[in-house]
Protein backbone atom coordinates (compact mmCIF):
# COMPACT_ATOMS: atom_id res chain seq x y z
CA UNK A 1 0.00 0.00 0.00
CA UNK A 2 1.24 3.44 -0.88
CA UNK A 3 1.85 6.01 1.85
CA UNK A 4 -0.17 8.69 0.09
CA UNK A 5 -3.02 7.68 -2.22
CA UNK A 6 -4.67 10.37 -4.27
CA UNK A 7 -7.56 9.07 -6.34
CA UNK A 8 -9.46 11.05 -8.95
CA UNK A 9 -9.39 14.28 -6.95
CA UNK A 10 -11.40 17.16 -8.34
CA UNK A 11 -11.51 20.66 -6.93
CA UNK A 12 -13.28 23.79 -8.13
CA UNK A 13 -13.21 27.38 -6.98
CA UNK A 14 -16.65 28.51 -8.14
CA UNK A 15 -16.94 27.72 -11.82
CA UNK A 16 -13.19 27.36 -12.18
CA UNK A 17 -12.08 23.73 -11.96
CA UNK A 18 -8.47 23.79 -10.84
CA UNK A 19 -7.97 20.05 -10.28
CA UNK A 20 -9.53 17.89 -12.98
CA UNK A 21 -9.10 14.38 -11.68
CA UNK A 22 -5.70 13.81 -10.09
CA UNK A 23 -4.37 10.30 -9.46
CA UNK A 24 -1.08 9.96 -7.67
CA UNK A 25 0.40 7.35 -5.35
CA UNK A 26 3.44 8.10 -3.26
CA UNK A 27 5.54 5.32 -1.75
CA UNK A 28 7.29 5.67 1.61
CA UNK A 29 10.63 7.43 1.23
CA UNK A 30 9.84 8.91 -2.15
CA UNK A 31 10.74 12.51 -2.86
CA UNK A 32 8.38 14.03 -5.36
CA UNK A 33 8.72 17.40 -7.02
CA UNK A 34 5.59 18.98 -8.45
CA UNK A 35 6.39 21.48 -11.16
CA UNK A 36 4.24 23.51 -13.50
CA UNK A 37 3.16 27.02 -14.40
CA UNK A 38 1.39 29.16 -11.84
CA UNK A 39 -2.30 28.37 -11.95
CA UNK A 40 -1.69 24.76 -12.94
CA UNK A 41 -3.10 23.59 -9.59
CA UNK A 42 0.10 22.35 -7.98
CA UNK A 43 -0.22 24.31 -4.74
CA UNK A 44 -3.94 23.51 -4.54
CA UNK A 45 -3.17 19.81 -4.84
CA UNK A 46 -0.68 20.05 -1.98
CA UNK A 47 -3.16 21.97 0.17
CA UNK A 48 -5.86 19.37 -0.51
CA UNK A 49 -3.67 16.58 0.81
CA UNK A 50 -3.75 17.87 4.38
CA UNK A 51 -7.24 19.31 4.17
CA UNK A 52 -6.45 23.01 3.96
CA UNK A 53 -8.70 22.97 0.90
CA UNK A 54 -11.80 20.81 0.65
CA UNK A 55 -12.10 18.56 -2.38
CA UNK A 56 -15.22 18.26 -4.51
CA UNK A 57 -14.80 14.59 -5.34
CA UNK A 58 -12.28 11.77 -5.24
CA UNK A 59 -10.38 10.59 -2.19
CA UNK A 60 -7.09 11.18 -0.42
CA UNK A 61 -5.50 8.82 2.09
CA UNK A 62 -2.29 9.19 4.03
CA UNK A 63 -1.13 6.03 5.79
CA UNK A 64 -4.69 4.87 6.23
CA UNK A 65 -6.01 8.23 7.44
CA UNK A 66 -8.80 9.30 5.17
CA UNK A 67 -9.39 12.94 4.26
CA UNK A 68 -12.80 14.00 5.61
CA UNK A 69 -14.04 17.46 6.48
CA UNK A 70 -14.67 16.93 10.20
CA UNK A 71 -12.16 18.03 12.81
CA UNK A 72 -11.44 14.52 14.11
CA UNK A 73 -10.50 13.07 10.72
CA UNK A 74 -8.52 16.17 9.81
CA UNK A 75 -6.50 15.95 13.01
CA UNK A 76 -5.68 12.28 12.41
CA UNK A 77 -4.61 13.11 8.86
CA UNK A 78 -2.55 16.12 9.85
CA UNK A 79 -0.67 14.11 12.46
CA UNK A 80 0.61 11.95 9.61
CA UNK A 81 1.52 14.68 7.21
CA UNK A 82 3.21 17.99 8.04
CA UNK A 83 3.37 21.10 5.92
CA UNK A 84 5.90 23.86 5.29
CA UNK A 85 4.73 27.12 3.75
CA UNK A 86 6.21 29.64 1.39
CA UNK A 87 5.76 32.40 3.98
CA UNK A 88 7.06 30.32 6.95
CA UNK A 89 4.03 31.20 9.13
CA UNK A 90 5.92 30.98 12.40
CA UNK A 91 3.94 32.19 15.41
CA UNK A 92 5.40 35.68 15.91
CA UNK A 93 4.53 35.88 19.61
CA UNK A 94 6.54 32.78 20.45
CA UNK A 95 10.26 32.04 20.39
CA UNK A 96 11.73 29.54 17.96
CA UNK A 97 11.76 26.94 20.73
CA UNK A 98 8.17 27.66 21.77
CA UNK A 99 7.10 27.47 18.14
CA UNK A 100 8.42 23.94 17.99
CA UNK A 101 7.03 22.98 21.40
CA UNK A 102 3.51 24.39 21.11
CA UNK A 103 1.77 21.84 18.94
CA UNK A 104 3.47 18.93 20.66
CA UNK A 105 2.04 20.07 23.98
CA UNK A 106 -1.35 21.18 22.70
CA UNK A 107 -2.12 18.51 20.14
CA UNK A 108 -0.19 15.50 21.38
CA UNK A 109 -0.31 16.49 25.08
CA UNK A 110 3.41 15.86 25.35
CA UNK A 111 4.69 16.98 28.79
CA UNK A 112 6.72 20.18 28.63
CA UNK A 113 10.20 18.75 29.41
CA UNK A 114 9.85 16.16 26.66
CA UNK A 115 8.48 18.71 24.20
CA UNK A 116 11.41 20.97 25.00
CA UNK A 117 13.93 18.16 24.54
CA UNK A 118 12.33 17.34 21.20
CA UNK A 119 12.38 21.02 20.20
CA UNK A 120 16.08 21.29 21.00
CA UNK A 121 16.78 18.13 19.05
CA UNK A 122 14.85 19.32 16.01
CA UNK A 123 16.37 22.81 16.07
CA UNK A 124 19.76 21.12 16.30
CA UNK A 125 18.86 19.08 13.26
CA UNK A 126 18.20 22.20 11.19
CA UNK A 127 21.33 23.87 12.58
CA UNK A 128 19.57 26.38 14.83
CA UNK A 129 20.07 25.02 18.33
CA UNK A 130 21.57 28.37 19.34
CA UNK A 131 18.39 30.25 18.28
CA UNK A 132 16.08 28.45 20.73
CA UNK A 133 15.16 31.68 22.52
CA UNK A 134 15.06 33.98 19.48
CA UNK A 135 11.77 35.41 18.26
CA UNK A 136 10.89 34.97 14.58
CA UNK A 137 11.47 38.66 13.79
CA UNK A 138 15.03 38.28 15.04
CA UNK A 139 15.74 35.56 12.49
CA UNK A 140 16.54 35.72 8.80
CA UNK A 141 14.07 34.28 6.31
CA UNK A 142 16.18 31.17 5.85
CA UNK A 143 16.40 30.66 9.58
CA UNK A 144 12.65 31.15 9.98
CA UNK A 145 11.99 28.54 7.33
CA UNK A 146 14.33 26.12 9.06
CA UNK A 147 12.47 26.67 12.34
CA UNK A 148 9.24 25.97 10.45
CA UNK A 149 10.75 22.70 9.24
CA UNK A 150 11.81 21.82 12.79
CA UNK A 151 8.29 22.65 13.98
CA UNK A 152 6.76 20.26 11.45
CA UNK A 153 9.32 17.53 12.18
CA UNK A 154 8.69 17.70 15.92
CA UNK A 155 5.24 16.25 15.28
CA UNK A 156 6.97 13.21 13.77
CA UNK A 157 4.97 13.11 10.54
CA UNK A 158 5.34 10.32 7.99
CA UNK A 159 5.43 12.77 5.12
CA UNK A 160 6.06 16.47 4.59
CA UNK A 161 4.36 18.78 2.12
CA UNK A 162 6.58 21.66 1.02
CA UNK A 163 4.80 24.52 -0.72
CA UNK A 164 7.43 26.59 -2.56
CA UNK A 165 9.53 26.71 0.58
CA UNK A 166 12.29 28.82 -0.93
CA UNK A 167 10.23 31.22 -3.06
CA UNK A 168 10.06 33.95 -0.43
CA UNK A 169 13.78 33.83 0.33
CA UNK A 170 16.64 35.99 -0.83
CA UNK A 171 18.82 34.05 -3.27
CA UNK A 172 21.70 33.67 -0.82
CA UNK A 173 19.38 32.07 1.76
CA UNK A 174 17.86 29.48 -0.57
CA UNK A 175 20.71 27.01 -0.25
CA UNK A 176 20.63 26.71 3.54
CA UNK A 177 16.96 25.66 3.37
CA UNK A 178 17.48 23.32 0.43
CA UNK A 179 20.37 21.71 2.27
CA UNK A 180 18.04 20.87 5.17
CA UNK A 181 15.41 19.46 2.79
CA UNK A 182 18.05 17.43 1.03
CA UNK A 183 19.19 15.97 4.31
CA UNK A 184 15.62 14.99 5.16
CA UNK A 185 15.34 13.28 1.79
CA UNK A 186 18.57 11.41 2.44
CA UNK A 187 17.25 10.27 5.81
CA UNK A 188 14.27 8.70 4.07
CA UNK A 189 11.53 11.24 4.79
CA UNK A 190 8.70 11.16 2.28
CA UNK A 191 8.51 14.57 0.64
CA UNK A 192 6.03 16.16 -1.72
CA UNK A 193 7.28 19.51 -2.83
CA UNK A 194 5.99 22.19 -5.12
CA UNK A 195 9.13 23.87 -6.33
CA UNK A 196 10.70 26.15 -8.89
CA UNK A 197 14.19 24.89 -8.10
CA UNK A 198 14.65 22.67 -11.14
CA UNK A 199 18.23 21.78 -10.39
CA UNK A 200 17.21 20.68 -6.91
CA UNK A 201 14.33 18.63 -8.32
CA UNK A 202 16.68 16.97 -10.75
CA UNK A 203 19.31 16.15 -8.11
CA UNK A 204 17.17 15.07 -5.17
CA UNK A 205 13.79 13.82 -6.33
CA UNK A 206 12.83 10.28 -7.16
CA UNK A 207 9.95 11.40 -9.35
CA UNK A 208 8.84 14.62 -10.95
CA UNK A 209 5.20 15.50 -11.58
CA UNK A 210 4.50 18.08 -14.25
CA UNK A 211 1.07 19.63 -13.80
CA UNK A 212 -0.74 21.46 -16.55
CA UNK A 213 -4.30 22.84 -16.56
CA UNK A 214 -5.31 20.91 -13.45
CA UNK A 215 -4.03 17.53 -14.62
CA UNK A 216 -0.92 15.44 -14.12
CA UNK A 217 0.47 16.02 -17.56
CA UNK A 218 3.70 14.06 -17.27
CA UNK A 219 5.24 12.03 -14.50
CA UNK A 220 8.48 10.12 -14.24
CA UNK A 221 12.00 10.03 -12.87
CA UNK A 222 13.81 13.36 -13.20
CA UNK A 223 16.17 12.07 -15.89
CA UNK A 224 13.16 11.26 -18.05
CA UNK A 225 11.10 14.38 -17.32
CA UNK A 226 13.97 16.81 -17.69
CA UNK A 227 16.03 14.82 -20.21
CA UNK A 228 13.34 13.64 -22.57
CA UNK A 229 10.09 15.54 -22.11
CA UNK A 230 7.33 13.85 -24.10
CA UNK A 231 4.77 16.62 -24.44
CA UNK A 232 5.15 20.04 -26.07
CA UNK A 233 3.73 21.71 -22.92
CA UNK A 234 6.52 20.32 -20.75
CA UNK A 235 9.15 21.17 -23.35
CA UNK A 236 7.83 24.71 -23.47
CA UNK A 237 7.73 24.94 -19.66
CA UNK A 238 11.30 23.69 -19.29
CA UNK A 239 12.46 25.94 -22.11
CA UNK A 240 10.96 28.97 -20.42
CA UNK A 241 12.94 28.20 -17.25
CA UNK A 242 16.25 29.28 -18.70
CA UNK B 1 -31.86 82.15 50.11
CA UNK B 2 -29.22 79.60 50.96
CA UNK B 3 -25.72 80.22 49.67
CA UNK B 4 -23.88 77.27 48.14
CA UNK B 5 -20.12 77.27 48.16
CA UNK B 6 -18.12 75.76 45.33
CA UNK B 7 -17.15 72.97 47.67
CA UNK B 8 -20.82 72.17 48.41
CA UNK B 9 -21.42 71.81 44.71
CA UNK B 10 -18.30 69.86 43.96
CA UNK B 11 -18.72 67.52 46.90
CA UNK B 12 -22.20 66.52 45.83
CA UNK B 13 -21.06 66.01 42.26
CA UNK B 14 -18.11 63.90 43.33
CA UNK B 15 -20.34 61.69 45.46
CA UNK B 16 -22.54 61.07 42.42
CA UNK B 17 -19.49 60.56 40.20
CA UNK B 18 -18.83 57.37 42.16
CA UNK B 19 -21.91 55.92 40.48
CA UNK B 20 -20.65 56.98 37.09
CA UNK B 21 -17.45 55.10 37.81
CA UNK B 22 -19.26 52.03 39.11
CA UNK B 23 -21.66 51.99 36.17
CA UNK B 24 -18.77 52.40 33.73
CA UNK B 25 -16.86 49.51 35.30
CA UNK B 26 -19.91 47.26 35.38
CA UNK B 27 -20.72 48.06 31.75
CA UNK B 28 -17.17 47.57 30.62
CA UNK B 29 -16.54 44.30 32.44
CA UNK B 30 -20.01 42.90 31.75
CA UNK B 31 -19.88 44.12 28.17
CA UNK B 32 -16.47 42.55 27.78
CA UNK B 33 -17.73 39.15 28.92
CA UNK B 34 -20.87 39.25 26.76
CA UNK B 35 -18.79 40.72 23.91
CA UNK B 36 -16.37 37.82 24.07
CA UNK B 37 -19.26 35.40 23.73
CA UNK B 38 -20.57 37.39 20.77
CA UNK B 39 -17.09 37.40 19.21
CA UNK B 40 -16.93 33.61 19.29
CA UNK B 41 -20.39 33.39 17.75
CA UNK B 42 -19.51 35.96 15.13
CA UNK B 43 -16.45 34.05 13.92
CA UNK B 44 -18.02 30.62 14.39
CA UNK B 45 -18.09 28.25 11.47
CA UNK B 46 -21.76 27.45 11.97
CA UNK B 47 -24.24 29.71 10.32
CA UNK B 48 -26.80 30.44 13.05
CA UNK B 49 -24.54 31.76 15.78
CA UNK B 50 -22.83 33.90 13.15
CA UNK B 51 -26.14 35.32 11.92
CA UNK B 52 -27.39 35.93 15.45
CA UNK B 53 -24.27 37.79 16.53
CA UNK B 54 -24.26 39.79 13.31
CA UNK B 55 -27.88 40.85 13.79
CA UNK B 56 -27.25 41.67 17.46
CA UNK B 57 -24.34 43.95 16.61
CA UNK B 58 -26.27 45.67 13.81
CA UNK B 59 -29.25 46.21 16.10
CA UNK B 60 -27.28 47.78 18.93
CA UNK B 61 -25.02 49.81 16.68
CA UNK B 62 -27.92 50.97 14.55
CA UNK B 63 -30.13 52.36 17.33
CA UNK B 64 -29.39 55.17 19.78
CA UNK B 65 -28.27 54.14 23.24
CA UNK B 66 -31.02 56.37 24.58
CA UNK B 67 -33.70 54.24 22.88
CA UNK B 68 -32.11 51.11 24.29
CA UNK B 69 -32.29 52.62 27.77
CA UNK B 70 -35.92 53.59 27.29
CA UNK B 71 -36.80 50.13 26.07
CA UNK B 72 -35.04 48.48 28.99
CA UNK B 73 -36.66 50.80 31.50
CA UNK B 74 -40.18 51.45 30.16
CA UNK B 75 -40.49 48.51 27.81
CA UNK B 76 -40.15 45.85 30.48
CA UNK B 77 -42.52 47.79 32.72
CA UNK B 78 -45.21 47.30 30.07
CA UNK B 79 -45.00 43.58 30.70
CA UNK B 80 -45.50 44.18 34.39
CA UNK B 81 -41.82 43.72 35.18
CA UNK B 82 -40.79 46.60 37.36
CA UNK B 83 -37.20 47.37 36.62
CA UNK B 84 -35.33 49.74 38.91
CA UNK B 85 -33.36 52.45 37.10
CA UNK B 86 -29.96 51.10 38.12
CA UNK B 87 -30.77 47.66 36.75
CA UNK B 88 -32.14 48.97 33.45
CA UNK B 89 -29.11 51.26 33.10
CA UNK B 90 -26.66 48.46 33.86
CA UNK B 91 -28.26 45.93 31.54
CA UNK B 92 -28.69 48.34 28.63
CA UNK B 93 -25.11 49.59 28.91
CA UNK B 94 -23.70 46.06 29.16
CA UNK B 95 -25.58 44.97 26.04
CA UNK B 96 -24.58 48.14 24.16
CA UNK B 97 -20.91 47.85 25.15
CA UNK B 98 -20.88 44.17 24.22
CA UNK B 99 -22.01 44.96 20.67
CA UNK B 100 -19.25 47.48 20.09
CA UNK B 101 -16.50 45.44 21.75
CA UNK B 102 -17.47 42.33 19.79
CA UNK B 103 -17.16 44.30 16.58
CA UNK B 104 -13.82 45.87 17.54
CA UNK B 105 -12.43 42.47 18.52
CA UNK B 106 -13.74 40.77 15.41
CA UNK B 107 -11.70 43.20 13.35
CA UNK B 108 -8.62 42.35 15.41
CA UNK B 109 -9.10 38.59 15.04
CA UNK B 110 -9.64 38.94 11.31
CA UNK B 111 -6.48 41.00 10.96
CA UNK B 112 -4.40 37.97 11.95
CA UNK B 113 -2.80 36.57 8.82
CA UNK B 114 -4.48 33.56 7.23
CA UNK B 115 -1.13 31.77 7.34
CA UNK B 116 -1.34 31.61 11.14
CA UNK B 117 -4.59 29.65 10.91
CA UNK B 118 -3.18 27.41 8.19
CA UNK B 119 0.08 26.70 9.99
CA UNK B 120 -1.63 25.87 13.27
CA UNK B 121 -4.26 23.76 11.47
CA UNK B 122 -1.63 21.79 9.61
CA UNK B 123 0.04 21.03 12.95
CA UNK B 124 -3.18 19.34 14.00
CA UNK B 125 -4.70 22.00 16.25
CA UNK B 126 -8.46 22.19 16.55
CA UNK B 127 -10.35 25.44 16.12
CA UNK B 128 -10.45 26.28 19.84
CA UNK B 129 -6.76 25.48 20.26
CA UNK B 130 -5.91 27.72 17.34
CA UNK B 131 -7.90 30.54 18.90
CA UNK B 132 -6.46 30.07 22.36
CA UNK B 133 -2.78 29.57 21.60
CA UNK B 134 -2.20 31.28 18.26
CA UNK B 135 -4.84 33.78 17.22
CA UNK B 136 -6.15 35.39 20.41
CA UNK B 137 -2.73 36.13 21.94
CA UNK B 138 -1.83 38.06 18.80
CA UNK B 139 -5.27 39.64 18.37
CA UNK B 140 -5.36 40.79 21.99
CA UNK B 141 -2.24 42.83 21.51
CA UNK B 142 -3.85 44.62 18.58
CA UNK B 143 -7.11 45.00 20.47
CA UNK B 144 -5.78 46.77 23.56
CA UNK B 145 -5.56 50.35 22.20
CA UNK B 146 -9.01 50.45 20.53
CA UNK B 147 -10.58 48.70 23.52
CA UNK B 148 -9.17 51.20 25.99
CA UNK B 149 -10.19 53.97 23.58
CA UNK B 150 -13.73 52.66 23.52
CA UNK B 151 -13.91 52.72 27.32
CA UNK B 152 -14.05 56.53 26.96
CA UNK B 153 -17.30 56.12 25.04
CA UNK B 154 -18.65 53.92 27.82
CA UNK B 155 -17.90 56.53 30.49
CA UNK B 156 -19.62 59.23 28.46
CA UNK B 157 -22.44 56.85 27.57
CA UNK B 158 -23.34 56.46 31.24
CA UNK B 159 -24.50 60.09 31.25
CA UNK B 160 -27.57 59.05 29.26
CA UNK B 161 -28.81 56.94 32.14
CA UNK B 162 -29.70 60.19 33.92
CA UNK B 163 -32.75 60.33 31.64
CA UNK B 164 -34.31 57.24 33.21
CA UNK B 165 -33.60 58.63 36.64
CA UNK B 166 -30.40 56.91 37.63
CA UNK B 167 -28.51 59.35 39.82
CA UNK B 168 -25.02 59.49 38.47
CA UNK B 169 -22.88 62.50 37.63
CA UNK B 170 -25.15 64.09 35.02
CA UNK B 171 -28.34 63.57 36.99
CA UNK B 172 -26.64 64.98 40.07
CA UNK B 173 -25.68 67.99 37.97
CA UNK B 174 -29.33 68.59 37.13
CA UNK B 175 -30.40 68.20 40.75
CA UNK B 176 -27.70 70.52 42.04
CA UNK B 177 -28.55 73.09 39.36
CA UNK B 178 -32.17 73.05 40.40
CA UNK B 179 -31.15 73.80 43.95
CA UNK B 180 -28.48 76.41 43.27
CA UNK B 181 -29.62 78.09 40.04
CA UNK B 182 -25.99 78.11 38.93
CA UNK B 183 -26.15 76.01 35.74
CA UNK B 184 -22.94 77.28 34.23
CA UNK B 185 -20.85 76.59 37.31
CA UNK B 186 -22.45 73.24 38.01
CA UNK B 187 -22.29 71.86 34.47
CA UNK B 188 -18.78 73.25 34.16
CA UNK B 189 -17.79 71.07 37.10
CA UNK B 190 -19.70 68.12 35.66
CA UNK B 191 -17.84 68.43 32.38
CA UNK B 192 -14.55 68.77 34.24
CA UNK B 193 -15.15 65.59 36.21
CA UNK B 194 -16.00 63.67 33.02
CA UNK B 195 -12.84 65.02 31.49
CA UNK B 196 -10.74 63.95 34.45
CA UNK B 197 -12.21 60.46 34.13
CA UNK B 198 -11.80 60.19 30.36
CA UNK B 199 -8.53 61.98 29.67
CA UNK B 200 -6.27 59.36 31.28
CA UNK B 201 -8.12 56.66 29.37
CA UNK B 202 -7.72 58.27 25.96
CA UNK B 203 -4.12 59.20 26.75
CA UNK B 204 -3.28 55.65 27.76
CA UNK B 205 -4.96 54.40 24.60
CA UNK B 206 -2.64 56.59 22.54
CA UNK B 207 0.33 55.52 24.62
CA UNK B 208 -0.48 51.83 24.24
CA UNK B 209 -0.98 52.23 20.52
CA UNK B 210 2.47 53.74 20.17
CA UNK B 211 4.11 51.29 22.49
CA UNK B 212 2.60 48.16 20.94
CA UNK B 213 3.36 49.38 17.46
CA UNK B 214 7.05 50.05 17.94
CA UNK B 215 8.76 48.40 14.97
CA UNK B 216 5.74 46.09 14.70
CA UNK B 217 7.17 43.97 17.43
CA UNK B 218 5.00 40.97 17.95
CA UNK B 219 6.15 39.82 21.31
Amino acid sequence: MSLIEITDVRKSFGANEVLKGIDLNVEPGEVIAIIGKSGSGKSTLLRCINGLETINSGSIQVAGAQLAPDELHLKALRLKVGMIFQSFNLFPHKTAGQNVMLSQMVVKKTPKPEAEAMARKMLERVGLAHKFDAYPDELSGGQQQRVAIARALAMQPMALLCDEVTSALDPELVQEVLAVVKELAAEGMTLLMVTHEMRFARDVCSRVVFMHMGRVHEIGPPAEVFGAPKTPELRQFLGAQH
Amino acid sequence: MIEFSNWDILRNLLLAARWTVVLSLVSFVGGGIVGLGLLFMRISRSRWPRLFAGAYVELFQGTPLLMQLFLAFFGLALFGINVPAWLAAGVALILWTAAFLAEIWRGCVESIAKGQWEASASLGMGRMQQMRYVVLPQAMKIAIPPTVGFSVQVVKGTSLTSIIGFVELSKAGTIVTNATFLPFTVYGYVALIYFVLCFPLSKSSQYLERKLNVAHRNH
